[in-house]
């Protein structure tokens, strides 16, 4: 009865019963939305797309003056920068595949029939709610040669993880994964369960083994999900800052966000540094639209 | 109405008045957060005991100490009057007109003549040998080592050195013998270890570290007048001192690749190695009980000689600043008169804080009143200091870049970092046209 005599009001009855306006919903929160947008986001964003072609240092009193493309130019012939982009790119590599890895393997593990599941899935989602912080200084107590946690229980004496430059990456990579895993595993937990029962009893009368079934139909209906926890995990990684900066500062974990905060704000070379913000922002855009394409083809699947 | 509005705009105007004058009662210096910041609070409690003026020390972790200055600096920002400075500062801060000169202030009160003569000319003064002054240097400091006395005077360790390297165990005298003892305390089955060096890389500890050993060597960094760097910084000599300071790694404990002040003073209290470099201001930690188990059994000296017999160590230490953007600058004026005066700088000592002016570092007093005071007053004599140019932040970063990896893990040759530490400089220089 309710719904015949609100569909029978006109609209602006119909605002009016609900207590707002849609101009009202509009001057209250869009508009302020888009101002705030405008202010903090974009405005910015033009801003300091104009400084990264000027020399400006934000130390100095001098004006900046108009340099063109010379800040991409020498950032692009930098072999420290793309030194820097590499070791973004195995960060990012090892970082992400190991949470996909241990995330989805997690995720396979819950999705049975376990006791205290509830309870279980709670506490491996904890690392994600710590602070980067807290985590940074957690894990390098454990790394800690003499007396970390982790050479003892793994019997490696006093293996150096941080201070050495050929494993500190991998290191840092290890605690990453350690922490977002479990976002990998929500996301994929969720998609797991939405995979529709009769496919596995299908597959169970026609006598498909655990490989086929697993191929055939679990990864291919959980990869959709699956590609957007890589999306957003991609995309962190790209700029993570905090634990390597907290846990090392080795030349081989300097990840292109440490670099460019350095340039920024202990250099002071804000037009160069604002360059960098840009030709980082179109690698995260490229990548990110490389995936959201490989998104849209396994959907389509 | 017309009543009303009078009232109001008087009660305005008094507010003001009395607003202002009650500003300028109070003074905020900027600086670390370590203890002489804790000393130069007790000191200046007693300038507010003498005249009222509330001065209130707001220190912030060395981490974020330079980024936080200049980011305030920056927006031109007046919630600092005062600054303590770190020394390689003046030329960035001085050239964008973030601080007050004070040659005029230097002058009327002789400060050349007043501070130990190595405080001015790395403090105060820029550029160099310009006769222009930014600064009162404030907390003198520079590099110095502590030692374990009861490892050094044990007569078996004693009698084991002198078999091994033909000569007494003692305090080094020179980088040579600083190595000799470090690899002959170094022993990672007892977990013992024979040195703690500077080698975080995040600032300036590594490459200050690394200046100890290039200074003492008889190198440089380049020459600070025509911003030369190709020849000196990639000397024979610094090749040499680089090469020791590598040695000098492999004596250190586990993962001591990421290590500064704090660290290095824990290498003394937990028994981790037999000497340990580090600032002369975080020494009274290690002769309190309450901070260091070892306090009665640890030693001093100074930076040692190199093998021609320089010794100069690597300057630490801060000058005070008026910050340009400060609402209270008069007032800030009067306050380091107050400061320089003969008696705060002997108050300032007594406290901790360690004093520039010559008078009291060369007072018997001064140099008794601390185990490692007497190597203190030797070292403030003979100190260099990084670049102070508007781009030492680059320099010391490509410095750490080049530098970090060899000495941490043997990287390339020290003849090929400091060659390539030279081409960055060079093109650092010419792009900011400082070598034309």
């Amino acid at each position: 009865m309710a719904t015949v005599v609100m569909t029978s009001l006109d609209a602006k009855s119909r605002a009016a019963s609900r207590g707002m306006s849609d101009m009202k919903i509009r001057n209250l929160f869009i508009i302020p939305t888009i101002l705030f947008l405008i202010v903090f986001n974009i405005f910015p964003l033009i801003y300091s797309l104009g400084y990264s072609f000027t020399d400006f240092r934000a130390s100095t009193n001098v004006s900046a003056n108009f340099v063109g493309l010379q800040n991409y130019r020498e950032l692009l012939n930098d072999p420290f920068i793309w030194s820097n982009f590499a070791i973004t790119a195995k960060y990012v590599i090892v970082s992400v595949s190991g949470q996909v890895v241990v995330g989805f393997g997690t995720a396979m593990l819950l999705n049975r029939d376990i006791p205290l599941k509830g309870l279980l899935t709670t506490l491996l989602l904890l690392p994600m709610m710590l602070s980067m912080a807290v985590v940074g200084l957690f894990w390098k107590l454990l790394y800690d040669p003499s007396f970390g946690i982790i050479n003892y229980a793994l019997g490696f004496g006093s293996f150096e993880w941080l201070s050495n430059p050929d494993m500190a990456l991998y290191a840092v990579a290890i605690t990453d994964i350690w922490m977002w895993s479990p976002f990998v595993m929500l996301l994929s937990l969720a998609g797991l369960s939405a995979v529709p029962k009769h496919l596995y009893e299908a597959a169970a009368i026609d006598r498909a083994g655990p490989f086929y079934t697993f191929f055939r139909i679990t990864l291919p209906l959980v990869a959709p999900i699956l590609m957007i926890a890589i999306i957003f995990r991609t995309m962190e990684a790209f700029k993570t800052f905090d634990i390597a900066y907290i846990l090392t500062s080795q030349p081989t974990t300097e990840v292109i966000s440490i670099r460019l905060y350095k340039m920024a704000f202990q250099e002071w070379q804000t037009g160069r540094s604002c360059a960098l913000a840009y030709i980082v922002l179109i690698m995260v855009l490229a990548i990110t639209n490389i995936y959201v394409k490989y998104l849209n083809k396994v959907k389509e699947r | 109405m017309r009543k009303t509005v009078t009232g109001l705009l008087a009660g305005i105007g008094l507010t003001l008045a009395s607003g202002t004058s009650a500003l300028a009662q109070e003074l905020t210096i900027f600086w670390a957060e370590w203890d002489p910041a804790n000393y130069l609070q007790e000191l200046v409690n007693e300038y507010e005991a003498e005249t009222g003026v509330t001065v209130t020390v707001e220190t912030t972790p060395w981490a974020d100490f330079q980024t936080k200055a200049f980011t305030e600096f920056n927006a031109k920002g007046s919630a600092y009057d005062m600054v303590v400075g770190d020394s390689q500062w003046i030329g960035a801060a001085s050239e964008a007109g973030h601080y007050v000169d004070l040659t005029d202030f230097f002058n009327k009160h002789k400060l050349t003549e007043v501070m130990a003569p190595a405080t001015v000319k790395y403090y105060a003064e820029y550029p160099a040998n310009s006769g222009k002054y930014w600064s009162i240097p404030a907390e003198g400091d520079a590099v110095g080592w502590s030692y374990r006395k009861d490892w050094f005077e044990d007569p078996k360790e004693m009698a084991a050195f002198k078999e091994k390297y033909g000569y007494d165990l003692a305090p080094p005298k020179d980088w040579k013998q600083l190595r000799d003892i470090a690899e002959f305390f170094h022993r990672p089955d007892e977990k013992r270890y024979g040195i703690a060096i500077y080698t975080d890389n995040s600032y300036d500890g590594l490459v200050m570290g690394v200046e100890n050993a290039i200074f003492s060597f008889g190198g440089e960094l380049g020459d600070y007048a025509n911003y030369k760097v190709d020849g000196i910084i990639n000397s024979e000599k610094n090749v040499k001192a680089l090469e020791l300071y590598r040695e000098l790694y492999g004596f250190t404990p586990p993962g001591w690749a990421k290590s500064f002040f704090v660290e290095n003073n824990q290498a003394i209290t937990e028994n981790l190695a037999a000497m340990s470099m580090n600032y002369f201001a975080f020494f009274p930690a290690l002769v309190n009980e309450a901070s260091n188990p070892n306090a009665k059994v640890t030693g001093f000296f100074a930076n040692p000689a190199g093998p021609d017999g320089h010794q100069f160590a690597a300057l630490g230490g801060q000058g005070i600043s008026i910050v340009s953007y400060s609402q209270n600058k008069e007032e800030a004026m009067k306050f380091l008169e107050w400061f320089v005066k003969d008696e705060t700088q002997k108050r300032w000592a007594e406290l901790g804080g360690y004093t520039a002016s010559a008078k009291v570092l060369e007072s018997e007093e001064f140099q008794n009143a601390t185990p490692y005071n007497k190597a203190f007053y030797e070292t403030m004599f003979k100190v260099k200091d990084f670049w102070a140019t508007p781009e030492y932040a680059e320099l010391l970063i490509q410095m750490n870049q080049r530098i970090y990896p060899y000495v941490t893990a043997g990287k390339g040759t020290a003849k090929e970092v400091l060659d390539a530490l030279a081409a960055d400089w060079k093109a650092t220089f010419e792009k900011y046209g400082r070598n034309k």
